[in-house]
């Protein structure tokens, strides 16, 4: 495991009590107790209360709302080092605290770049000092994010990079992207690509109907489908491990199923976001719904939807990004795209739940499980000598989402004022709770 | 003009023609009936605006609408105020709703916008207290270009209803298009775009139009042919491979102009690009009604501004 980096609290032994107890990387799911003491999960079962409560422990009757492993969240902006007056470390570890985000995967596009050991370093200290939750960077795939040379590979995994990503830029050169992952494949380390051709994506919006009502020029979805199709055949030469960062539409799926079918080492995330929402929900130019990549058609949300239903996209991820008032009280296309997301990662994904389109297991795999697992992080796991990396929530209880509630420094929710049901009850992290519902 | 001036419309601002129902675009185009007579006579003034305050806030350069806005307000009595802003506070980094509400300090009535972004005149109407109207939002729409184009065609063919007009030209890129487009759908005329294809927004046929790609087709037998700007400034992303192509194939000649009815009429919105999209003889010649718009504008705006002046507070 690498390491988590969290200042040990030495919390006393905790004993969850008569929960529904979910653990995705074991498929399982009953009603039982877990045990956690010395930072880790000692026993998940039935009747472990029953034996009797070990000594010292604090007893938590769940009351029969669900115990899970924390949710890994593959992709956050934290605006540390270089727009602290958007995120900090600290601001984003109590977002995600409060959203049961127990390991956040963070982004490498910040002012300096990711692009140094040092920065690398930098993170992980300033996330032990400050943050409630588990950070781990990403760094970038090319220096300063330019996309001409790639960066020290090598060297900012051993410091501590548990991926490479140049956000939400693409890598224009398919040149420096096939040796990039022919050089990775070395480290065995993974390559997460925002797949968006920039030629093709300088509009505002999904080009279609709803683009052309409101005069706003649009990107082609085929900016996307081309960039993965282009991937795909270089890590088929290259067979480097292939992360595609945030896919948005059915094009880019059937893409995804065949990369899969061939065996190549690829698996992919959708954003809640796009899960969510559809292109109509920008309505009268509403820029908390300007993303990038743009929101799609319904039949594209839908097509996500069973994607993740199946298994073909592995990773739900918040596509975290904090924007401040001046960057969306512009005039849509002139606005910052991008939305919070941590806070409401889980609640939103549960939607899909109450909707019947995906079992529980499944989603919390998508959260937990599968991210653990494709970044090689001891974590999503309930098994015994993991972490104790858990979250109890009540996947019933309906609120309201005021934005004054939260606890990131931004306010760009699309969920603002939505009725959400599913609430976070208590985040423990490393055995320590860092965040209680009262 | 007592029977008209009973008539408003049901919202504060004018900020689209999407969202007006027949009655009120036929109401609007009623009124400026009247006031085409009265900028024909030697006493143009009206007081129906007196003591009211109007700022023509223009963040995109414009010569034509902005002195058409302005000689309508002044015709209703209105005090006018022209603020080019592309100029002063938006290189100090002033930003459009600062823009807004400084305005709106300074008690206004009637603000008069246009802006370079699609739905900058609607953010900016939510935070002032006066009424709006959208003198062109970015490719979104341009309201009043729509109402004067509609008039224009009223009074040459009666009637809008069953008539065919052809739109031909840079649709992606115009607003004119957009306004004319749910406007002419509304009275129920019947509306064809005549356009290359990388000049079309993709899904456009969801509004309800017939789409072609050659002048031949698109122009047979309409009853009005629309010529719009190519907008040259927007023409970096490579949309049509030369400025002598396109005239070859969409500029409005004679020749492609006997396609039409016989008795087919010439517009354009304005500024053009003589040579590019239409050929001076066709500009100027009998069939052209271009210069007709223009007056038509002004009776337009100053029944624009005369209807929603009559939802102010104190009217």
């Amino acid at each position: 495991m690498r390491d988590g980096r969290l200042i040990f609290r030495d919390p006393r032994p905790l004993l969850l009590a008569n929960a529904r107890v979910i653990d995705p990387s074991r498929g399982s799911d009953f009603h039982g107790d877990v045990y956690l003491a010395d930072g880790v999960i000692k026993d998940a079962g039935f009747g472990i209360a029953a034996s009797g409560v070990p000594d010292g422990a604090e007893v938590v009757d769940c009351k029969g709302a669900v115990v899970a492993p924390g949710l890994v969240d593959m992709c956050a902006f934290v605006g540390e080092p270089g727009a602290e007056h958007r995120e900090t470390l600290a601001s984003a570890s109590h977002a995600a605290a409060a959203g049961g985000v127990t390991t956040i995967i963070c982004q490498p596009n910040t002012d300096p770049v990711v692009d140094d050991p040092a920065i690398v370093d930098f993170i992980l200290r300033r996330a032990r000092d400050t943050a409630v939750v588990r950070v781990h960077p990403m760094a970038a795939i090319t220096k300063g994010l330019r996309g001409e040379e790639m960066t020290e590979i090598g060297l900012l995994q051993a410091a501590g990079a548990v991926a490479f990503t140049d956000g939400h830029r693409s890598v224009a050169s398919a040149q420096v992207l096939r040796r990039t992952l022919t050089y990775a494949r070395d480290f065995d380390a993974l390559l997460v690509h925002h797949t968006e051709d920039a030629s093709m994506s300088q509009g505002a919006m999904n080009e279609g109907a709803f683009a052309a009502r409101l005069g706003l020029s649009g990107n082609p979805k085929a900016a996307e489908t081309i960039v993965l199709e282009r991937d795909v055949r270089l890590v088929a030469g290259a067979r480097g491990r292939y992360h595609a960062a945030a896919l948005t539409c059915a094009e880019s799926l059937a893409v995804l199923e065949r990369a899969k079918e061939a065996g190549l080492p690829v698996t992919a995330s959708a954003t809640i976001n796009h899960l969510s929402f559809n292109e109509l929900d920008i309505g009268a130019y509403r820029t908390y719904f300007r993303l990038a990549p743009p929101l799609r058609a319904e039949d594209d949300r839908q097509a996500l939807i069973r994607a993740i239903a199946s298994g073909l996209i592995d990773v739900v991820v918040s596509d975290h990004l904090p924007q401040d008032v001046e960057g969306k009280r512009l005039p849509f296309s002139e606005a910052e795209p991008g939305a919070i997301g941590l806070e409401t990662l889980l609640s939103a994904a549960l939607r899909l739940v109450h909707s019947d389109q995906v079992d529980l297991v499944t989603l919390l795999a998508a959260l937990s499980t599968r991210p653990a697992a494709i970044l090689g992080l001891d974590a999503g796991t309930l098994r015994p000598g993991a972490p104790a990396d858990v979250i109890v929530f009540d996947p019933g209880m309906p609120y309201v989402l005021e934005p004054s509630m939260l606890k990131s420094r931004c306010r760009n929710t699309p969920f603002d004022e939505a009725r959400l049901d599913g609430r976070v009850l208590r985040t423990i992290v490393a055995g320590a709770t860092v965040y209680e519902y009262v | 003009m007592h029977a008209a001036s009973a008539f408003t419309l049901s919202g504060r601002d004018l900020l689209g023609i999407e969202g007006l129902i027949a009655s009120e675009i036929t109401g609007l185009l009623d009124l400026a009936e009247e006031f085409v007579e009265l900028n024909r006579q030697i006493e143009k003034k009206r007081t129906t605006l007196r003591g009211r305050t109007q700022i023509n806030l223009f963040f995109e350069a414009s010569t034509r609408t902005q002195s058409s806005f302005e000689i309508a307000g002044k015709r209703l009595g209105a005090d006018v105020m022209n603020m080019s802003v592309g100029s002063s506070s938006v290189k100090k980094g002033e930003t459009l709703i600062d823009t807004a509400i400084t305005l709106n300090a300074m008690h206004p009535d009637i603000l008069v916008v246009r802006h370079h972004a699609s739905g900058a005149v609607a953010l900016l109407a939510r935070k002032v207290d006066c009424c709006v109207v959208n003198a062109g939002d970015g490719a979104h729409e341009h309201p009043t270009q729509a109402l004067l184009d509609a008039l224009t065609i009223r009074r040459n063919k009666g009637r809008i209803a069953g008539l065919t007009v052809a739109i031909c030209g840079d649709v992606l890129h115009s607003r004119v298009a957009r306004s004319n487009i749910i406007l002419l759908h509304t009275l129920g005329a019947k509306v064809r775009l005549v356009a290359p294809s990388t000049l079309l927004p993709a899904g456009i046929e969801s509004l309800g139009v017939e789409v072609f790609r050659t002048m031949e087709e698109g122009l047979r037998d309409a009853d009005i042919v629309m010529m719009l700007r190519l907008q040259r400034e927007r023409m970096a992303g490579s949309f049509i491979p030369s400025v002598k192509e396109y005239f070859h194939y969409f500029g409005l000649d004679e020749a492609k102009l006997r396609h039409a009815a016989p008795d087919a009429l010439v517009m354009h919105p304005g500024p053009m690009n003589r040579g590019v999209e239409i050929d001076s003889a066709v500009a100027d010649g009998p069939r052209s009604l271009i210069r007709e718009q223009v007056e038509m504008g002004v009776a337009v705006r100053m029944a624009v501004l005369d209807t929603l002046a009559r939802k102010l507070p104190n009217a």
